[in-house]
């Protein structure tokens, strides 16, 4: 970024009101504000915290049998144990982080792809705007869950980094076209031409012109795409497709289900993965609701 | 020093681009140093368009835009275009679309000095920011760290003057600047071009004002639908305008002291004597101009 007060370096009094200042602030007003906001960063926050501290305090393996078995939830195993002995505690931190992993990774893959392709199809128009968007349209309509299962099928070892990929591969699509066709309505600003003419190339006009001007946006963009990177790993899991070696969220649904928790009611080994997944995605969900409020000023709750 | 030869530009519109929209129709003019060629048209006329051919932002569909002997579709690669707009530089018709809107509105200084004085020691690139913000007229304590939204358009307007004052340039294209001034400010912006005229600076300029086009020009082309209605020196086309769409808009031109009824029984009294317009077939799209008088040229007559 340059330095914009640069033209007046010399010049060192502040303006009276400094507007990026005031608009910053105007924001975290809103935000404090926004219930939404708060109860859905709070749960996030809460989970990523569990997910990130609570490997340290139990056993290096969460797959080691180390208890009784079928134990329900009781103060050695707070969340009781599998019919193995597995501690289920155990196995819910290490999973919370690697499904906050596979959702930066998964999520993090498909945001950049997305938004790549979105900018360029969108400033430079014509017929790269008319190539990029047939690729975009072709992978929107193939469908990323078969797709995502015949391939994860063929691989020999599988591990969050490689499920990550390929479902950051497949779920860009929608991000792309959402950002295309912002950028297509910024790119015709004059402010554009203007940087044109100022001997700029391309990338940086989409770096420091188009893009901070839908920063708020591309959060939100991004936010969709983690949750919904969680949402398809859990599902990869769960029909057996997940890492090979480690635990998630989703795998412990599996094995659950794979030894009849169900069943025989052992309801400690499913319910805490399933709510695990329901509440972060819900609340990534909510919270994108409330971060929509706080930067659109027209749905604001006054 | 800019020449535009048989310029064309086709839009394709529509769904499929099935439909072709003709924005400016075999178009050749001249801009010599030192001198302010006004083209003047109505809305959807393609002046505009003109100015973006000129300024590289819009490619033409046929015909030849030289600077200074080179043809600027020739000028490939990003060094090379960077070198062009050292020499050229445009300004546009809205000021408020112009500035990003998160960022302080002298930013458009910083990119130039980013871009082509990387070399340039603070000290210096400011005295030349305050030279070229005195010379539109401006207080620097007023204008400068401020956002575009603190800032009215007429400030913004001249901030971006000033910004193509920073280079250089041998051309300078000025898309319709005037408009969102006051009267009391638009004196002084036309007062500077006239100044930059005496530099040897060449002027497009791009107006809907007639008057304007009066004050400012040496030459003066008329635009209808895209094709030249009339060109020649600027004394010559309002004393003696020659196409029937030239007469019909000076005499829109309001007058404090006379009523329309009075300005139409008076052109009805002296019917202005008729010349032979060129004429081309229909399915021609070029756009001859006949030399009624020396330098004067009229067009077609697109009805």
């Amino acid at each position: 970024m340059t330095d914009v007060a640069g033209a007046t370096g010399a010049d060192k009094a502040p303006a009276p009101e400094p507007a990026a200042e005031r608009r910053f602030s105007e924001t975290l007003h809103f935000a404090r504000r926004n219930p939404k906001l708060l109860i859905g960063s709070g749960i996030v926050l809460t989970l990523l915290f569990i997910g990130l501290i609570g490997p340290f305090f139990v056993g290096d393996d969460p797959n080691a049998y180390v208890g009784p078995q079928s134990e329900p939830p009781n103060g050695e195993y707070w969340l009781g144990t599998t019919s193995f002995g597995q501690d289920i505690w155990a196995q819910f931190v290490y999973g919370l982080r690697s499904t906050f992993l596979i959702g930066v990774f998964g999520g993090g893959v498909a945001f950049v792809i997305g938004t790549a392709i979105g900018f360029v199809a969108g400033y430079k128009g014509g017929i790269i705007d008319e190539v990029l968007n047939m690729i975009t349209n072709v992978v929107l309509v193939l469908p990323a869950m078969v797709v995502l299962i015949v391939a994860v099928a063929y691989l020999d070892a599988r591990g969050v980094f490689v499920q990550g990929l390929f479902i950051g591969l497949t779920s860009w699509p929608w991000a792309a076209r959402a950002v295309r066709s912002q950028t297509l309505s910024l790119a015709t600003r004059d402010f554009v031409d203007l940087a044109r003419l100022s001997g700029r190339r391309t990338w940086r006009i989409i770096t420091t012109e188009v893009a901070p001007n839908m920063s708020s946006y591309l959060v939100m963009t991004f936010i969709l795409l983690f949750g919904s990177a969680i949402l398809i790993a859990a599902g990869l899991d769960f029909i057996g497709l997940g890492p090979t070696n480690g635990v998630s969220l989703g795998l412990m649904l599996e094995s659950a289900v794979a030894w009849s928790a169900l069943q025989l009611q052992m309801w400690w080994w499913f319910i805490p993965p399933g709510l695990g997944i329901t509440t972060l995605v819900g609340s990534l969900y909510i919270l994108n609701v409330g971060l929509d409020e706080v930067f659109n000023p027209k749905l604001r709750e006054l | 020093m800019l020449e535009l030869d048989r310029v064309h530009k086709v839009y394709r519109v529509g769904a499929f681009g099935g439909g072709r929209l003709r924005a400016v129709r075999d178009v050749s003019l001249t801009v010599k140093p030192g001198e302010v060629v006004s083209l003047i048209g109505e809305s959807g006329s393609g002046k505009s368009t003109i100015g973006k051919m000129v300024l590289g932002l819009f490619r033409p569909t046929s015909g030849r835009i030289t600077v200074e002997g080179t043809d600027i579709t020739t000028i490939k690669g990003f060094a090379a275009r960077k070198e062009y707009y050292r020499k050229v530089q445009g300004v546009f018709q809205d000021p408020f679309s112009c500035f990003n809107p998160i960022f302080k509105a002298d930013r458009v200084f910083e990119m130039i000095r980013s871009s082509y004085f990387p070399g340039v020691s603070d000290a210096d690139w400011r005295d030349k920011v305050l030279a070229a913000v005195g010379t539109v007229r401006l207080d620097p304590e007023n204008v400068l760290n401020k956002y575009p939204h603190q800032l009215s358009g007429g400030q913004l307007q001249r901030l971006l003057i000033a910004r193509a004052l920073l280079l250089d340039i041998k051309l300078l294209v000025a898309d319709e600047i005037i408009s969102m001034l006051d009267a009391s400010t638009r004196i002084d912006v036309l007062n500077l071009l006239g100044d930059l005229k005496e530099r040897g600076l060449g002027i497009l300029f791009v107006t809907h004002d007639l008057s304007l086009g009066n004050y400012v020009s040496d030459t003066s082309v008329i635009l209808r639908k895209g094709a030249i209605a009339e060109m020649g020196p600027t004394l010559r086309v309002f004393d003696n305008p020659l196409h029937p769409y030239s007469r019909h808009l000076l005499s829109c031109v309001p007058q404090l002291h006379r009523t329309w009824a009075e300005v139409d029984a008076e052109l009805a009294a002296n019917p202005p004597e008729d010349v032979t317009l060129p004429t081309v077939a229909e399915d021609d799209d070029s756009a001859p101009l006949l030399e009624a008088e020396e330098g004067h040229f009229v067009g077609i007559d697109q009805g």
